[in-house]
């Protein structure tokens, strides 16, 4: 019964609400790679791992008022923060014994991070199999407008290694 | 066949009913369409489960992926008017548009969800490791079948390749639809692609659309919006899907608690253990499938028997509309309903969404979330399609999810038994449903 869609209701409701569409993305392809129950399918995009299935299930909660969107300005741009509705709450309420749990700490650490950060750190995961030195030069040349620092990549390493230990 | 410089002597054309004439003329492509890897594309329908709605539907991988590659040929032909192409840019682009989908599996959409696995990841083992394309590809140099794989993974250096190949309006969507429009027998779909490739510019990061070209632009997305309605999440296929993903999730449970099959599911032994080698996933296609959907009919495992048979024989789920919230209130009488009459709720009661489905609309969506359509200004800006076309414009804004609740009609409408407790379940469905 929409599990799924408990999820990432559950998410909103741990991190009391996320802003950016780009970050929520980032943040469930993260939690994915931790071994959190998610099962959205995701592929690189222009900006790191991607899935549109995500992003038509968040539309899907908005539809069924489950989640509240609110359109902000920022600087120049318009983004999105989601939070959870009292009916979302109710629907959580009402699955939540079929609900696979989701590591609420993690999800609050993720989102207290940028969605750039994010956003280098889900390319890093997303290239985890190469070496070191080959996951940088993709993120040079893929990502050249963002203009990571060697230190944001050691960062962003350090970050992933600090996630593992815990999620293992 | 006699090959100069890469170039076949006489060129080949393949009768297409698309794009009327499909044409090779390097050896290197003429090779690759050669491959039992390809080949194996005429055994994996293009859209599924949905000839059982649109009869015509019966079109396979294999002629999308000509008409891909076609339709990149025709593109890098215009391009190339416009900038530079290195010769091997040039055969990266075509032989990615090519093989592009050269890893889906049978029935790949309901596959890939059960079993939890991923076209573009075996697209790239069939492209990396040791397969007739690998060894074709291999020809053009060591780097090159990488070069390939990257493109297809949206991971390759040049980004304006990865667009035309995947991207909001790229050459695999302009395809589909025109086919799918085609086969399906419906009359949207349709847009004017000469049209639209010759209004495309090379961009930065991707190609964009000159402004006197916005109307082309629009029919296209009209064109996506309409055949997503109207065939991709037509109830009737989503209800064949529903029942194809029950079968997959039946026969892996049944695997894992040991039954004993009247028939060895030889074939499904590994994926349903996770352990497919890259030979076995070759040789897997929905010929295979339909044998094993045939043979479940005889079963013992009633379930598994029946819903087989709802797949061979066309006897689909009835749907309603369903409500999230709504559906929140009759669930747990519905569920108990559904046990007192002995039928499992977790195949007989199945709630489809559109996020379920491997389509999607047109969104401009945020900064740096997604690359949108841009259109190229007189005076050389950029400016995103919404922005400037109010056809787009309306069509972003309108709902564009549904849920429906599917359910075997006929089991609950045979009322020779347990005749209360199937019109209290009709009743709630229907009172879902509105």
């Amino acid at each position: 019964m929409l599990l799924e869609h408990a999820k990432l209701l559950a998410m909103l409701k741990n991190t009391g609400g996320i802003a950016g569409r780009k970050k929520l993305q980032k943040m469930v392809y993260i939690a994915k790679r931790m071994k959190q129950p998610f099962r959205e399918k995701f592929q690189f995009h222009m900006y790191g791992p991607y899935s549109e299935e995500l992003t038509l299930q968040v539309e899907e909660m908005c539809n069924a008022s489950f989640v509240e969107e609110v359109r902000e300005k920022i600087s120049g741009y318009y983004q999105y923060r989601y939070s959870l509705s009292d009916k979302g709450e109710s629907f959580l309420q009402a699955v939540l014994e079929e609900e696979e749990p989701i590591d609420s700490q993690l999800m609050q650490e993720l989102n207290d991070c940028s969605s750039k950060f994010l956003e280098l750190v889900s390319t890093v995961l997303y290239f985890d199999e190469l070496p070191r030195q080959q996951v940088e030069e993709k993120i040079h040349r893929l990502k050249a407008r963002q203009n990571y620092q060697a230190a944001d990549i050691e960062e962003a390493y350090t970050f992933i290694e600090k996630l593992k230990q815990r999620s293992t | 066949m006699e090959y100069d410089d890469g170039q076949l002597t006489e060129e080949k054309v393949f009768k297409d009913p698309v794009h009327r004439y499909i044409h090779v003329r390097d050896e290197l492509i003429w090779k690759l369409i050669g491959t039992r890897e390809f080949q194996r594309l005429r055994r994996i329908r293009q859209l599924g489960t949905t000839y059982v709605t649109f009869h015509g539907a019966e079109h396979t991988r294999f002629n999308h992926s000509l008409g891909v590659y076609e339709i990149m040929r025709r593109m890098v032909e215009n391009l190339e008017k416009k900038m530079t192409w290195e010769e091997e840019e040039r055969l990266v682009c075509l032989s990615a548009a090519l093989l592009h989908d050269v890893g889906h599996g049978p029935f790949s959409h309901s596959f890939e969800k059960v079993f939890e696995t991923d076209h573009e990841e075996w697209t790239r083992r069939i492209i990396l490791g040791d397969t007739e394309i690998n060894r074709v590809l291999l020809t053009m140099g060591d780097a090159f079948p990488k070069k390939v794989a990257d493109v297809i993974a949206k991971t390759y250096d040049n980004k304006l390749i990865v667009s035309l190949i995947s991207s909001q309006i790229d050459a695999d969507r302009m395809d589909y639809l025109l086919r799918d429009a085609f086969y399906t027998g419906v009359s949207y779909g349709q847009f004017d692609m000469e049209r639209l490739l010759r209004v495309m510019r090379p961009g930065e990061d991707q190609a964009v659309f000159k402004h006197s070209g916005m109307h082309a632009v629009e029919d296209y997305i009209l064109s996506r919006y309409q055949m997503y309605w109207q065939v991709y999440f037509h109830p009737v296929t989503r209800s064949a899907e529903v029942i194809l993903s029950k079968i997959l999730n039946r026969a892996k449970a049944l695997l894992a608690d040991g039954y004993a099959f009247r028939l060895d599911p030889y074939h499904f032994r590994s994926l349903f253990q996770s352990t497919m080698t890259l030979e076995e996933y070759i040789r897997l296609d929905e010929s295979i499938i339909m044998y094993y959907f045939q043979e479940w009919i005889q079963e013992k495992d009633a379930i598994l028997r029946d819903l087989c048979g709802r797949f061979i024989d066309r006897h689909l789920f009835k749907y309603v509309e369903c409500d999230p919230s709504e559906q929140l209130k009759i669930w747990p009488e519905l569920k108990r309903l559904y046990n007192e009459i002995g039928l499992d709720p977790d195949y007989y009661l199945v709630i489809d969404s559109s996020s379920d489905l491997p389509y999607d609309f047109y969104r401009p969506g945020e900064k740096d979330e997604r690359m949108p359509i841009n259109l190229l200004m007189p005076d050389g800006s950029l400016r995103e399609l919404s922005q400037e076309s109010d056809i787009v414009e309306a069509i972003s804004g309108k709902k564009r999810t549904d849920h429906k609740l599917y359910f075997p009609y006929d089991l609950l409408a045979d009322q020779r038994e347990y005749k209360e407790e199937k019109q209290r379940i009709l009743e709630l469905l229907h009172q879902q449903g509105g």
